[in-house]
């Protein structure tokens, strides 16, 4: 038995969930906002593996592993994005990049 | 005791990084911020018994996914973010406000219930464990992620390797004709 409750961990991920969020809403750099969505996908990541300790149960930790790769698939893909609009535009600024938003 | 403080230390040091992630104006600074973070979330998943996901988790996010990103700022050059938009500043409360009711939703899930739920000790998290559930019951998903790593590899190639131009002008389309933005193969 250890000394630390599951909520702990439960109210960590959900602080890095909401930084997360912010950044995601409020920076207007590419990069960033794709930094900001790893870290949501980290935060999701820290919950199944606290309920994977506490359920004693080891899908949660196959699920992180299957997170991580789409993370990864993800990130390859979306920075190559980034970096075909920066090929045209010469900007990573997302108000400039909107010509498919209302 | 220990793993109290142990999780204190790396709870700090996690939400301190993201704080910084978000805030921080120079991208190359917020991605080494991001590795902070991630090396404090593998301190946290190692005190959750997890050490095979603690080890992949530095490996692949910090060895893999931050050189990618810090690859892009290197070519990119990404000048650092200066807040002229007026939207700015609309889109901070709304972020806030956003984060603070999201939270609020988490967190009081995770504060009202498993106050008396300690971590248990277990070898859930060992490699020995991982692999037999991983090359058993999920054989399946194993071999489609391995699909899908390949064709991320693809598409990320494809996408830096055709030349690319813009047809019509991008900008708001007059009427009557539209302006559209191709992406033309050489």
């Amino acid at each position: 038995m250890q000394a630390v409750p599951i909520n702990h961990f439960l109210i960590l991920a959900a602080i890095l969930f909401g930084l997360g969020v912010v950044g995601v809403v409020s920076r207007r750099n590419a990069i960033i906002i794709f930094m900001s969505i790893e870290l949501m996908l980290n935060a999701v990541n820290l919950t199944f593996i606290s309920f994977s300790n506490y359920l004693n149960d080891i899908e949660g930790q196959i699920f992180v592993f299957m997170v991580m790769v789409v993370a990864a698939a993800e990130v390859a893909v979306g920075l190559a994005i980034i970096v075909a609009i920066f090929r045209l535009r010469e900007t990573v600024h997302v108000d400039d990049i909107k010509l498919l938003k209302w | 005791m220990v793993e109290l403080i142990l999780f204190w230390v790396f709870a700090l040091l996690a939400v301190g990084g993201a704080f910084g992630v978000v805030v921080h104006p120079n991208p190359a600074k917020s991605a080494l911020l991001l590795v902070l973070t991630f090396f404090a979330l593998a301190g946290e998943y190692v005190l959750l018994m997890a050490h095979f996901i603690a080890i992949v988790h530095v490996a692949v996010y910090a060895g893999a996914i931050m050189v990618l990103f810090l690859f892009v700022i290197m070519l990119l050059n990404v000048p650092e973010e200066t807040r002229t938009s007026r939207l700015w500043g609309i889109m901070r409360y709304a972020g806030f406000s956003l984060a603070i009711i999201l939270f609020a939703e988490i967190g009081y899930f995770g504060f009202k219930g498993f106050q008396t739920a300690y971590v248990q000790e277990t070898d859930l998290g060992t490699v020995e464990r991982i692999g037999q559930a991983l090359f058993s019951k999920y054989v399946l998903p194993f071999e489609i992620a391995s699909i899908l790593l390949l064709v991320a590899m693809l598409g990320a190639l494809y996408l830096s390797k055709r030349k690319l131009e813009i047809v019509g002008d991008g900008k708001a389309a007059p009427a009557g004709k539209k302006a559209e933005e191709v992406l033309v193969e050489e």
